[in-house]
């Protein structure tokens, strides 16, 4: 399942709230992995106070689903959740999550790592960063994924 | 005949521009390219802008029919603008 929300939410209630209601998972899963991705309040060495997500309606939930499909393609998962935050947003306020369900752990782990780098590169959302002083700017550089 | 297509931009494309979105009528077979042309005039399109038809990324050479959704933006967050 994909949601884009407006509003602060919390990613480990979703993560129970949803694996409750999947009946099908009951009894097969031996792996669940779970990515939480935070707003920090720095970047490229400035405080940062805010920023705002902007996404395309529409093309951003079409591309994530792409993303997660293909995903499904390449490991033998059994469920995703992908929750994605739009809007205005703090430092400490949750950004993403990528949940994923397997029946071992190695098709979770680099799943839900292939799910992450894709949305980085081919999902429609661009964030804009309030510095400490009220200056604005698009960040344009990725953090890198891999070491 | 005349077509009519909506063109968007988003991020700092449609800071650049000043506005969100176009409507662009045409009698004849336009590219990707052309629709930048007609709606921002002398305006240099930014390297490494993205293009996307009905929601799907596409080539700049691209043709478009009637009643398709253009849209322009910058590398999604956080690719890098040269």
């Amino acid at each position: 399942m994909i949601k884009i929300v407006p509003e602060e939410f919390d990613p480990f209630a979703e993560v129970q709230a949803y694996q409750k209601k999947q009946q099908a998972l009951s009894g097969k899963y031996g792996a669940t992995n779970i990515f939480v991705g935070t707003m920090r309040d720095f970047n490229e060495g400035e405080l940062v106070k805010g920023m705002t997500l902007e996404h395309y309606p529409g093309m951003t939930e079409k591309q994530l689903d792409a993303v997660v499909q293909e995903a499904r393609q390449q490991w033998a998962l059994l469920d995703a959740l992908v929750i994605h935050r739009v809007g205005d947003v703090f430092p400490d306020d949750v950004l993403v999550l990528v949940a994923v369900w397997s029946v071992h752990r190695g098709d979770a782990f680099d799943a839900s790592r292939f799910i992450m780098e894709a949305l980085k590169s081919k999902v429609p959302f661009w964030k804009k960063e309030i510095l400490a002083d009220d200056e604005s700017r698009w960040v344009a550089k990725n953090t890198e994924g891999y070491l | 005949m005349t077509v009519s297509i909506k063109v968007r931009y988003f991020a700092s494309l449609k800071e650049l521009l000043g506005r969100a979105e176009d409507t662009l009528e045409f009698d004849q077979a336009l590219s990707i390219a052309d629709v930048w042309v007609k709606t921002t005039g002398s305006k240099v399109m930014p390297n490494n802008t993205l293009a996307a038809l009905n929601m799907e990324y596409v080539a700049l050479d691209c043709v478009i029919a009637d009643g398709d959704e253009v849209a322009f933006f910058p590398p999604v967050t956080g690719g890098q603008y040269d």
